[in-house]
């Protein structure tokens, strides 16, 4: 289709505000079951955030003294960014592999990715004392060089455009911009090598964060391979998000699918499948080494010991087996309930890692309150919003050829 | 060629480094001399848990009374506060009841300093590591990272501060000795050059058989602190953390922040490389989407 063509059927350039008003309003009806719940949610969630700035963190967290970092850094951003590794992984096996049969899950991975790393910084500046001063590492009239947090932020925030720049050409193909989208597109390349040498340092930063934490985080936990097991971690994380995304993205955008996706999804899934197993063998592995090199073996037997278990054998060994399973069998049930599993496995071992065996004799426990809960999940919510505005509307599941003719069909 | 070869991979090297954001770890000044900073011997079996310390190191640092029902009991544990810098307590030991005084260590690479990504944790040339509330941006790595929990946070405050002893770093710049040592009424806290004070504490060990344990906590703790404390005692028995590292904590992140450079390096050159190598022949020369 030509560029003319593209014009004229779809985004008109003529007048570009009426086109973006156009597509501000909702498609479908607005009272579905998630609006219902979110959109509640959400509102209160901005009436705690007022809260929060206006009084203090002490007014809706539970924050203490001796575990200073709870469930926003704990879930939304040390959690988060691992989910998120889905981006680095596809477009590694993708670009740079050449592995074209992945291609199709290329762009809503990495949509997801940057809306996830965008969030995530938002949960970061909620959960600052001094917001304010984040431009301080930013401009650079302090740099505390020897910092791995400032090592991890600079990443963050650089990865987030890396990933703008590798979502920008579908940015580009609804604008109806034939030109920038061309244009667009010779900086992919570049902004994915970038982005997976930012995403192996930052990935594994974020683990490193805590090698300092020494005496502090519970001797099974604490390690000094805790980058390299943040890592390979996240590395099924991310691809575990995809598998599930992905099932729950065929039946709500089923529309936008042909006959035949069905069948090209579960050929995927299942080679992504093979990837988790061996990664989460190679983890596995490696926690199992650690535990004899740091002779941490004997702390199996107490309370926190059956929880690590439960971590290590109940949310990595079974679920990893289970794709094997779900491989061999071609089930793709079974994959996508391993994929669940694992991540909760990821939650469970990011929450132990920053907040649960952190400071894990301290009494008393730090729990989180309900307020920090609905902001934590409504940042997910607001999150599900945009992804979904953006999947409505833009060519990330479709080729923009299949959007115009549906269109026009409607029409 | 005009440019000879070292002088071209130096300024490789430096864009390099610049680029990683790792360039200070090179640095070329020398590390201060531990023993050279400012210590302060806090001798356990001296203190009469009298609390003059910590009145005088609340109006020094402009922070709240102590209250008159506050005070140092074995059966309670006194904690640090965002507002109280210093605290007195008591402990029951073998010997009886002794008054320990915890307050910030200060570190002779203090892990708080490094783990500050705004440089707002500083450890400054006489000794004392300060924070600077214009430059902390409130992210509390450094509570995380801090190996004695010292670090404190106004959880209850929208301008939140970190609260911790500066050392008085205002009266040493003054050539006044910090507020505490200043009010002890029974010299319990001994001031000076760290080398003095090790000198001191291990002389009063030498002369006073029995009277002592055989250990000065700080001087190895954490990679040497500008606190001491002698103790008649075990230090375990007193509640001290025991279980510390003897090398500097920054240590700890070091082989990592040296792995970033050469990942920053190495990566690109092996991506572009793979991805050129798993090309199909008959895509070369096509403008590969």
């Amino acid at each position: 289709m030509s560029e003319q063509t593209l014009q004229d059927d779809y985004a008109p350039t003529q007048n570009i505000w009426k086109f973006f008003k156009s597509e501000l309003k909702p498609r479908g009806s607005v009272w579905t079951v998630f609006n219902m719940i979110s959109v509640p949610m959400v509102l209160l969630a901005a009436v705690i955030i007022v809260i929060r700035f206006v009084y203090g963190l002490a007014a809706v967290s539970n924050v203490t003294q001796s575990v200073p970092w709870g469930l926003w850094k704990g879930f939304n951003v040390v959690t988060g960014v691992a989910f998120a590794g889905g981006a680095y992984v596809l477009t590694f096996m993708v670009y740079i592999l050449g592995m074209e049969k992945y291609k199709p899950l290329v762009r809503v991975t990495v949509l997801n990715g940057f809306l996830a790393y965008t969030f995530y910084a938002f949960a970061l500046v909620l959960d600052l004392g001094k917001p304010w001063n984040i431009i301080n590492p930013i401009i650079g009239n302090s740099f505390g060089t020897s910092s791995i947090l400032f090592l991890v932020a600079w990443h963050f925030m650089l990865y987030i455009v890396a990933q703008m720049i590798e979502f920008s050409p579908a940015v580009a193909e609804w604008l109806g911009s034939e030109r920038a989208r061309r244009n667009l597109k010779r900086l992919t390349i570049g902004a994915v090598v970038f982005g997976i040498t930012l995403s192996t340092l930052h990935q594994s930063g974020l683990g490193a964060l805590f090698l300092m934490a020494k005496g502090k985080i519970h001797p099974l936990w604490y390690s000094e391979f805790i980058p390299t097991l943040f890592f390979i971690s996240s590395i099924f994380a991310g691809l575990s998000v995809v598998i599930f995304q992905g099932s729950i993205l065929q039946r709500v955008f089923s529309y936008q699918l042909d006959e035949h996706s069905d069948e090209r999804h579960n050929i995927m899934i299942r080679g992504l499948s093979r990837v988790c197993a061996l990664s989460m063998f190679a983890y596995f592995f490696l926690k199992i080494i650690d535990m004899v090199h740091n002779h941490t073996l004997g702390y199996l037997m107490s309370p926190m010991g059956a929880w690590y278990l439960l971590e290590l054998i109940g949310f990595v060994l079974i679920p990893m087996l289970l794709f094997v399973y779900g491989v061999r069998i071609g089930t793709p049930n079974i994959i996508r309930l391993a994929s669940i599993m694992t991540l909760v496995g990821i939650v469970l071992n990011r929450m132990n890692i920053s907040v649960i065996a952190y400071r894990w004799d301290e009494i008393p426990r730090y729990i989180p309150t309900w307020m920090e809960f609905v902001v934590t999940i409504s940042i997910l919510f607001v999150q599900i919003w945009i992804f979904r505005w953006v999947i409505h509307r833009m060519p990330v599941l479709r080729t923009m050829e299949t959007m115009i003719q549906t269109s026009n069909i409607e029409r | 060629m005009s440019i000879d070869r070292r002088e071209f991979l130096k300024t490789l090297g430096v864009a390099g480094a610049g680029l990683t954001g790792v360039s200070a770890l090179g640095k070329s000044k020398p590390e201060p001399d531990a023993d050279e900073f400012y210590a302060i011997l806090h001798d356990i079996t001296l203190c009469e848990g009298c609390q003059e310390c910590e009145l005088a190191c609340a109006e020094a640092n402009n922070l709240p009374e102590i209250s008159d029902d506050d005070y140092p009991d074995s059966d309670i544990k006194r904690e640090l506060k965002p507002n109280q810098y210093t605290v007195i307590n008591a402990v029951e030991t073998s010997v009886g009841e002794v008054y320990t005084k915890q307050q910030c260590m200060h570190c002779a690479q203090p892990a708080c300093a490094s783990a500050c990504l705004t440089e707002a944790m500083k450890k400054t040339e006489s000794g004392p590591v300060t924070w600077e509330e214009g430059k902390c941006m409130g992210c509390r790595y450094c509570m995380i990272s801090c190996p004695f929990d010292i670090p404190k946070f106004e959880y209850d405050s929208n301008n939140p501060k970190i609260g911790k002893c500066q050392m008085c770093f205002d009266r040493l710049q003054k050539g006044e000795v910090p507020a505490c040592v200043e009010n002890c009424p029974v010299g319990a806290l001994t001031f000076g050059k760290r080398s003095d004070i090790l000198r001191e504490a291990r002389n009063r060990i030498f002369d006073n058989p029995g009277t002592y344990v055989d250990h000065i906590y700080g001087e190895h703790e954490a990679g040497g602190t500008s606190w001491l404390n002698l103790s008649p005692v075990p230090f375990e028995e007193l509640g001290f953390k025991t279980n510390l590292e003897t090398k500097p904590y920054p240590e700890l992140t070091k082989g990592f922040l040296y792995s970033v450079p050469s990942v920053f390096i190495l990566w690109p050159a092996l991506l572009m490389g793979l991805r050129e190598a798993t090309r199909n022949d008959d895509e070369e020369g096509a403008d590969h989407e």
